[in-house]
């Protein structure tokens, strides 16, 4: 609009000028609740939508579980993943039950199975043993492991007792190894290379968009470029030749790192074009010119004025970035490209279960597989309630 | 118009040089003394390599010389030849492998794209007019679902689904009985029903992300105000929705090719690998597993290439179709 | 003055109420006005005062989810060609329906604000107006509409027509545009054409050469105008009867000469007072106190009790002051007359 047409738009009563007593007109008008969002602070206003936004703090909470599980796996897991049960391989899941053989009620248990070999199709059949019942038990004891390698302790969240018979709720595979056990040992793998593969590409990512972005002319030109033909690349292929050279002989850690590295490769491109992106349109925007104008330093516009305004935006970004590394690690160790045995993640298990016969017959083995789905979906909800919340003009 | 394909097209060199070099790249990656673990390596996969051989392959590939000759002596092979070196696994040369793979590579994930876009753009247009509907809402969790599963997963479990439901298995490219068979409308019949899975499964995979976007670019469009225009010119209401609002939101949907594609061929890449397809992706696992390397290399090549003029045709159609482009001196 | 034949559009207590998540909006809250064949009436107000509102209601054009019209009326008599008659009830018809549609483009015209998001950007100009004639004048063929379109955008004052007919809207200036939009507005030759603030988003100079246009084509086609704005120095010179409103209601009600020799409203006085003049002594802009109120708000008595200079506490926001006729065709809501 030209100065004269604002001018009259002024003229016309469209600006706020407070009078006295207008004041507490205004004010009464104002109902409370309205004062606090009024005068609330960024991060508490993406704090309070998300909050409202039920399906995404269901999914925090139960990935936080997740995480729990991650974190003291030992204690979570009846059993340690390499405990194998001489006379329970490929046994399906452990039946609880809460009706005795009278039909009354119990606490949980289990009977102990019984195993013979059919002599024609050579599979093991599990019969119940009903003479006995072994209730489940809470802190009992068990294995003995070492809590985070430092403390030693055989107490476990739940189980059978040292003298049960197997506790096995998601079945064992053919070397008689508890799948839940596993399970949860292979969440430490499974759902912190995510984390971690994405902590890389931030770094990478935020820099190098960063540059792209506030600094513009050929930099960003030949970043562009970079990241364009870095999306261009098929992300799994991509993965599985850079895998292909990782020797065998690695240690777990050394393969851990390695594919973190090789995930985060590609990754930081999409991060990168969100903050180029983000720095691009706001770079422009009047409060950073006004800064200018102030005199105010350039890496001060950067930091205080233009990175808040999409900080929200790259944790949004990430978040929604970390399902991409888990599937990745999941899918390259199903080949057998990614981690190795003995160490235990989703991906492995899955590879385990790669027959189609084992599948037909052992249709548990492919629990692990849920475990991922879950866990990809609750990050998807999470990072979409969070990108709700981010945005300010979705309503 | 003109001028905008021809930037497009010299902007496309560059990475494909950038290709080019990461492919030579990933074939150097091993560690180890190139020459004598790739002969070390044909000589354990039971080729036995005359020293003359030896002497021949050292000089075609360079394996005495620095990497930069070795890169310049595969890209001069593939550009002059068609020659994308020599596989010691296969024991023949690899783009004897590409010929008899890449035609299926190429089939499947285009009948995938097309396919993840005829089921994406209904859904998509009838989530976006009717939001909050219970279509939209099993549409959407759908499509949560689906990006959540690994396409293996999904293939895996699928196969076994057909195979103890519908006693049939849908992994190769033909049933037993018509492996050797001579060519007929039984055989016809048999494959299509083993292409079936697969480009369904990948299909799919792409198409969750397809009807989001399609929804949000819609439901965008739809709040516009040349849509009040239109209702208020009086045309009437299933016009308006498809000469105006569908027509615009219909256009980004190319531009998400740019990443849609790679998706798709990363998805035909393991699902063919679950389901025994004979394209690139199985070929792509063996050599990766048995590190060789020439063969990993040239996968990755024509796969990155095949993304990246994908992503070219659909920029060019985009730009044709979009008038403010077309009619813009300036060629964004 | 009020003679029943040369009524166009009659408008009886429209109540237009939004139903949102947070509350209800009383956009249009008992507002009762007619328009006259061939006459421009000019409707004032700032925004949410409900201006743009009732003007969708008339086109059956409001978003029916949230937007319900409560109660009222809006009738629409058509004469054609000065033989038969026939009335039409808008608020009974269905909005999406056939008859409407019939009305709607063909019998009134819409011009909105923004010209470059009116257009689809997709089509060209010549394309969007053709899709009105080849819609609604029967047995018309492509290469006649092709004719009248080109013929209306030459009467709109576009150069070289017949080249631009085939151009897209972003290939036009923004003046160039809004002509446009005129003949789209005008191609089937509407009875009422609703400018809803037409030229707020052009240049003062553009906005001058916009609204001669319209003077123009009204001498020419006779059409009735309903323009919109908040802009009571523009309404002025085009107008022949102004309505100002205000949070829904009307508050003043007269022919333009009525209004401006004798503006009655403190709101109508107010406005009338902070239009800067060029002549005339310097003087402090003036500004009408206070804000809107959040729409949300009910209130009992004047909505502008809040910002109004001579208000009176106990009796304005007390009752809501009835709209009373003080002279002929002057009405007026407010307590400061009985």
């Amino acid at each position: 609009m030209t100065v004269q047409q604002q001018t009259k738009q002024a003229a016309q009563g469209l600006i706020n000028q407070p009078a006295g007593d207008l004041d507490a007109i205004i004010e009464e008008q104002l109902d409370v609740k309205s004062e606090r969002y009024y005068y609330a602070k960024q991060w508490q206003l993406i704090w309070w939508r998300f909050r409202r936004h039920r399906l995404a703090m269901l999914s925090s909470i139960l990935l936080i579980f997740f995480y729990l599980i991650a974190i003291i796996p030992g204690f979570m897991s009846p059993y340690l993943p390499q405990t194998r049960f001489e006379n329970r391989q490929q046994s399906p899941p452990s039946k609880v039950l809460i009706w005795d053989e009278n039909g009354s009620l119990q606490r949980p248990f289990v009977y102990a199975l019984t195993r013979v070999l059919d002599p024609k199709t050579f599979k093991y059949i599990y019969t119940e043993d009903r003479s006995q019942r072994f209730p489940i038990r809470f802190f009992v004891e068990g294995d003995t492991y070492k809590f985070w390698g430092q403390w030693e302790t055989n107490r476990h969240l739940f189980g059978t007792g040292l003298d049960g018979p197997p506790l096995v709720l998601f079945g064992t595979d053919e070397l008689g190894r508890d799948i839940l056990s596993r399970t949860f040992y292979g969440s430490r793998i499974s759902l912190s290379i995510g984390f971690v593969g994405v902590i890389l590409s931030f770094f990478i990512g935020v820099t190098l968009g960063g540059i792209s972005g506030y600094f513009g002319g050929i930099a960003d030109e030949i970043i562009q470029r970079i990241i364009d033909f870095l999306l261009s690349i098929p992300a799994l292929p991509f993965w599985m030749a850079l895998a292909a050279a990782l020797p065998r002989d690695w240690s777990v850690t050394q393969t851990y790192f390695a594919i973190t590295v090789i995930l985060s490769i590609i990754g930081w491109s999409g991060l990168a074009r969100v903050v180029r992106g983000k720095l691009l349109a706001l770079r422009e925007e009047d409060y950073a010119l006004a800064a200018q104008a102030a005199g105010a330093s350039q890496p001060r516009i950067i930091f205080r004025h233009l990175l808040p305004g999409f900080t929200s935006h790259l944790i949004v970004s990430l978040t929604l970035a970390i399902p991409g590394s888990i599937l990745g690690e999941t899918t390259l160790s199903f080949l057998g490209l990614g981690m190795q045995p003995p160490a235990v993640s989703w991906g492995v298990l899955l590879g385990d279960a790669q027959d189609m016969v084992v599948v037909a017959q052992q249709p548990w083995r492919l629990i692990p597989g849920a475990f991922v789905v879950i866990a990809v979906l609750l990050f998807n909800f999470v990072g979409d309630g969070l990108r709700d919340a981010a945005d300010p003009y979705a309503n | 118009m003109l001028l905008y394909i021809v930037r497009r097209v010299i902007m496309l060199i560059p990475i494909l040089f950038l290709i080019s070099i990461v492919s030579f790249i990933v074939i150097e990656l091993p560690p180890g003394d190139w020459v004598s673990n790739y002969i070390t390596n044909l000589r354990n996969s039971g080729i036995d390599l005359q020293e003359e051989e030896a002497a021949r392959l050292t000089a075609i590939y360079g394996f005495d010389q620095p990497s930069y000759v070795r890169y310049g002596k595969w890209m001069t092979g593939i550009l002059t030849r068609g020659d994308f070196g020599w596989s010691f696994q296969w024991g023949k040369p690899v783009n004897d492998i590409l010929r008899e793979r890449l035609p299926f590579t190429i089939i499947i994930s285009f009948s995938a794209l097309i396919l993840s876009w005829l089921i994406a753009i209904p859904i998509g247009i009838y989530s976006a007019t009717h939001p909050y509907s219970l279509v939209d809402y099993i549409a959407t969790i759908l499509a949560f679902v689906w990006v959540a599963t690994p396409g293996f997963l999904l293939a895996f479990v699928s196969a076994w689904l057909i195979f103890r439901y519908l006693d049939f298995s849908p992994l190769g490219l033909n049933s037993t009985e018509f492996l050797d068979a001579p060519w007929n409308t039984a055989k016809l019949i048999d494959r299509i029903k083993h292409l079936i899975l697969p480009i369904v499964i990948i299909g799919l995979s792409g198409t969750g992300a397809t009807i989001r976007v399609m929804r949000a670019n819609l439901l965008d469009e739809l709040k516009k105000q040349y849509v009040t225009t239109a209702r208020a010119k009086g045309v009437p209401e299933l016009t308006i929705l498809f000469k105006y609002p569908v027509r615009i939101a219909f256009n980004p949907l190319f531009s998400t090719i740019g990443w849609l594609l790679p998706a798709i061929i990363s998805g035909e890449v393991i699902i063919s690998v679950v389901l025994s397809m004979p394209t690139m992706g199985p070929a792509l696992l063996r050599a990766t597993l048995a590190q060789d390397m020439y063969l990993v290399g040239s996968i990755v090549l024509i796969l990155s290439s095949l993304t990246v003029l994908g992503t070219l045709i659909s920029d060019i159609y985009l730009a044709w179709a979009d008038p403010r482009i077309r009619f813009d001196a300036t060629g964004k | 003055m009020t003679d029943q034949r040369d009524i166009l559009v009659e408008v009886e207590d429209l109540r237009v109420h939004f139903h949102l998540q947070e509350g209800v909006v009383r956009a249009v809250d008992g507002v009762s006005f007619v328009i006259r064949y061939g006459k421009t009436l000019g409707v004032i107000g700032e925004s949410g005062s409900g201006k743009s509102v009732s003007s969708q209601a008339l086109l059956g054009i409001l978003p029916i989810p949230p937007a319900k019209i409560e109660s009222g009326q809006i009738t629409m008599h058509l004469q054609e060609n000065g033989v038969g008659h026939r009335s039409v009830i808008l608020s009974d018809l269905p909005t999406r329906g056939r008859d409407y549609r019939a009305i709607r483009g063909k019998e009134i015209g819409i011009i909105f604000q923004e010209p470059m998001t009116s257009f689809s950007p997709v089509h060209t100009i010549g394309n969007q107006i053709m899709e009105s004639v080849l819609l609604h004048m029967d047995g018309i063929s492509k290469k006649e509409a092709r004719e009248r379109t080109i013929e209306i955008l030459r009467r709109v004052g576009i150069p070289r027509a017949e080249y631009r007919v085939d151009n897209y809207p972003h290939q036009f200036s923004g003046g160039m545009r809004q002509r446009a939009m005129i003949a789209m507005a005008l191609a089937c030759n509407p009875k009422l054409v609703i400018a809803d603030e037409p030229t707020t988003a052009l240049d003062v100079t553009i906005e001058a050469q916009i609204l001669e246009l319209l003077q123009d084509l009204q001498q020419e086609f006779g059409m009735a105008i309903m323009y919109i704005s908040h802009d009571l120095a523009v309404v002025g010179s085009v107008a022949d009867e102004i309505m100002v409103m205000y949070l829904g209601l009307v508050m003043e009600q007269a022919s333009t000469d009525q209004l401006f020799d004798n503006p009655l409203h403190p709101y109508t006085q107010a406005l009338l007072r902070s239009i800067p003049t060029i002549d005339g002594p310097l003087e402090r802009l003036l500004t009408i106190q206070g804000t809107m109120p959040s729409p949300f708000t009910e209130y009992r008595g004047c909505p502008f009790f809040s910002r109004c200079g001579k208000r009176i506490a106990g009796v304005c926001d007390t009752a809501r002051p009835p709209l009373i006729e003080v002279e002929p065709g002057h009405k007026v809501r407010c307590v400061l007359y009985k």
